[in-house]
């Protein structure tokens, strides 16, 4: 029990696990679209693209999340709006913004001496390092991107299941998939700090996916990928503070294990109810054959 | 019977410089079954994806009972091919089904009781009564098209679009998906269908429009379904047993 309790001891420790928990439930609920109307690329796009709002943000010393979120929505505009003319594929419209946005916030960087020993923290996330206007920024743009999802939840499952169908029905697509577009680079300015750029589509894609693999409802998904997130947020976070590593790579790992558990052990779609179906296939079969042969 | 009427007048459609489709302009009334011909590329599936609003149009324009259709609440129910809808996607036959009555809930609703007895009625209708609670890939390939067959019904079109529904069906869910054509057309809905099943269409179709980039002929089956038409748009690869 005391491994448990120790950390908590800490202030540091509490806001941190106060954080992951937000951005956990941000994350498995924002991941299921991510996952269902395939931005798994995108996402990652995103992540990438804000890194020069996040170095911005740091020279000028304000909130990193202000100079994330200015980058990401000109990113999900930008990649929408590219994405519609059909003289550049949806996939290298994001290839040549996000690679470029990154390559502004390397170049910024190279030029600010000091910078380098924070490069890590930035990139990699310093969840234990988080301040209390942190976690209640966090807060305040989960439960708003969160009540915008819940608001638009059946024009966003009809737009990601039948996009045809959504548009003969009078529904603005390109609207809602740039809503969406946004809601999920809020997602990852809000999650900046727990896991960093480059980790953050672990814990926007790994939780839903793993969620999918236990159920075929689209309500327990959401549900179930919510539960994973924070469950690997917390685990991760008591890992790597009796192990001593880093902490958003960490929980990254952890939500890995679990999506890999489910991979082979998921009662319906696991590796292992498949090889049992195919085992007790092949014995029915074998068992007539039998009976066959006695008649 | 309500009766609506449906007029295409000069419609041109598809990607790129040169239009896939041009110059079409046929009229259908409230109970005609309309099948749409021509070989691969000949702008069925442009045609009907401009009737639903689903490809912009390049020319022309498309009214319904006197207005342009998009201006219309009530509007056009498309039932996509079997190959464009994702049947790993986490939702069961009553969902799909729930999702023709999301228009009429409105935003920021949800359905309603009255949206789900509707939905778990045209699934009965369409011979899966019970089954709603399924997941959409534990149905067979005919069962799968009656589900968004349900889906379309529960819109209330007036105007009702199937993409190939014929593909790959067995006979059983053939007399099915009849049985729910004549039924559209009874309640006095304009039924359009994209099909190279030519078979179908002197068994199912009241009037067929034949395309090849452009319109090549329109009228009743009887009198416009002739080996002439037939070459012309076919440009003499079919034989014809007529």
């Amino acid at each position: 029990m005391n491994a448990l309790t120790e950390p908590l001891e800490y202030a540091f420790m509490q806001r941190a696990m106060a954080e992951i928990v937000i951005v956990g439930a941000l994350c498995g609920l924002v991941g299921c679209f991510v996952v269902l109307r395939g931005l798994a690329f995108i996402g990652d796009a995103l992540a990438h693209a804000v890194f020069p709002g996040v170095v911005l943000s740091y020279m000028a010393e304000k909130s990193i999340l202000i100079g994330a979120f200015v980058f990401g929505a000109f990113t999900a505009l930008g990649v929408g709006i590219l994405a519609r003319s059909r003289r550049v594929s949806e996939d290298s419209a994001i290839g040549v913004i996000f690679a470029a946005f990154f390559a502004v916030g390397v170049v910024l960087i190279s030029r600010e001496a000091g910078f380098r020993k924070d490069l890590g923290s930035l990139l990699f996330g310093n969840v234990l390092g988080v301040s209390e206007s942190d976690v209640l920024w966090t807060g305040i743009i989960a439960v708003v991107v969160a009540g915008v999802v819940l608001a638009f939840l059946k024009e966003f499952t009809l737009v990601a299941f039948d996009a045809t169908m959504a548009r003969s029905a009078g529904y603005p697509v390109f609207a809602l998939d740039l809503l969406l577009l946004l809601l999920v680079a809020a997602t990852i300015v809000a999650s900046l700090q727990t896991v960093g750029n480059i980790l953050i589509l672990a814990l926007l894609v790994t939780p839903p996916a793993t969620a999918r693999l236990l159920t075929d409802r689209l309500g327990r998904m959401m549900l179930y990928s919510v539960g994973v997130a924070i469950g690997s947020g917390v685990a991760g976070l008591y890992v790597s503070y009796h192990l001593d590593t880093a902490a958003g790579a960490t929980i990254v790992l952890v939500a890995t294990a679990v999506f890999l558990v489910a991979f082979v052990a998921a009662p319906d779609h696991g590796l292992a109810a498949a090889w049992l179906q195919a085992r007790r296939g092949k014995h029915h079969v074998h068992h007539y054959h039998v009976e066959d042969e006695v008649g | 019977m309500t009766g609506h009427a449906l007029e295409v007048a000069g419609v041109a459609a598809g990607y790129g410089g040169s239009f896939e489709l041009r110059g079409v302009t046929f009229a259908a009334r409230g109970g005609d079954v309309v099948g749409l011909i021509g070989p691969n590329g000949s702008g069925k599936s442009t045609l009907l994806k401009a009737i639903a609003g689903v490809l912009p149009m390049r020319a022309g324009t498309i009214r319904l009972d006197g207005a342009p259709l998009r201006e219309r609440a009530v509007g056009v129910a498309f039932v996509p091919q079997r190959e464009d809808v994702n049947w790993d996607f986490p939702v069961t036959a009553r969902d799909v089904v729930l999702m023709g009555r999301y228009r009429a809930a409105g935003w920021l609703r949800r359905p309603g009781r009255e949206d789900v007895r509707r939905a778990e009625a045209a699934l009965e209708r369409m011979g899966l009564g019970g089954m709603g609670g399924r997941h959409i890939s534990q149905f067979s390939g005919g069962q799968q098209q009656r589900i968004f067959l349900a889906r379309a019904i529960v819109q209330d079109p007036a105007v009702i679009l199937l993409d190939e529904p014929f593909t790959g069906i067995d006979a059983a869910n053939r007399e099915v998906l009849h049985a729910a054509i004549r039924d559209f057309a009874a309640a006095g809905m304009v039924v359009l269908m994209a099909t190279h099943d030519l078979d179908e269409v002197t068994q199912t179709c009241s009037h067929v429009c034949c395309l090849r980039g452009r319109l090549v002929a329109f009228g009743p089956t009887e009198t416009t379904y002739t080996p002439e038409t037939l070459r012309a748009t076919f440009g003499g690869q079919v034989a014809v047993f007529a």
